[in-house]
């Protein structure tokens, strides 16, 4: 493993996100002062990650999180579809 | 007390929850299943969640409505399978005057839709399916199932 790949996240994936992908979680490990951006452009290059959104929602610790906020190692993020309940 | 349900909702429980002596009033809503979307027939539909935080979320809608009006709330919304005609979200709002109460109740729904991490997948009478994506055109994406990769 690389050193300077310091950062191990975990990002969930929920409905139509998880089925382009195939899964509903995935493990990645980003480099030191990556940010929730950064995370997003790696699932993004994902075969099937094209289908998602340049900036979709993201969440962590089950709040809304912006793009420009620098991840921590452990953080877990959420991808979020345009929501539809009601 | 969790705000998703897998089982069927009761809206006369949610009014029992917010009934008080000093009430005159309680407003509901129900959001219910319809059977077309955008000219499709619709044949049923699934609600997916992302659970803890749609739990966080609902708890934070209701709290900011129990800041702003003097009311109580329950409110409940459904995941798993539904059919046609099933309430798919209940919203009871208890106070003591009608105004405070539809207020209430209008302010948890329209929050709700837009925060609440809870998507539908329709499924259509041709056979085909489709997730609800209100920001799309048309306001439905096609799932992986159908759509060309």
């Amino acid at each position: 493993m690389a050193t300077t790949s310091t950062l191990p996240i975990r990002v969930q994936l929920f409905a139509r996100y998880a089925e382009v992908l195939g899964r509903e979680s995935v493990a990645l490990n980003l480099p030191a002062g990556a940010t929730v951006a950064d995370a997003v452009t790696a699932i993004r290059s994902l075969p099937g990650g094209t289908l998602l959104p340049a900036r979709p929602l993201v969440a962590r610790a089950l709040e809304q999180v912006l793009p420009d906020v620098p991840l921590a190692a452990g953080d877990e993020l959420a991808l979020l579809p345009p929501m539809s309940g009601g | 007390m969790g705000y998703l349900s897998a089982e069927p909702l009761v809206p006369e429980a949610l009014v029992r929850e917010v009934e008080r002596p000093e009430y005159g009033a309680v407003s509901t809503f129900l959001g219910v299943v319809r059977d077309h979307h955008a000219g499709r027939r619709v044949t049923g539909l699934e609600y997916q969640a992302y659970g803890p935080m749609a739990e966080a979320e609902c708890h934070r809608i209701v709290a900011e409505a129990e800041r702003r009006w003097p009311c109580r709330v329950a409110l409940r919304h459904r995941v798993g399978a539904l059919a046609i005609g099933e309430a798919a979200v209940v919203i009871a709002v208890g106070s003591g005057h009608r105004a405070e109460a539809f207020e209430a109740c209008r302010y948890v729904i329209e929050e709700l839709k837009q925060r609440v991490p809870i998507w539908k997948r329709e499924s259509y009478a041709d056979g085909t399916e489709a997730w609800v994506d209100p920001t799309a055109p048309g306001g439905t994406v096609p799932t992986a199932r159908e759509a060309p990769r």
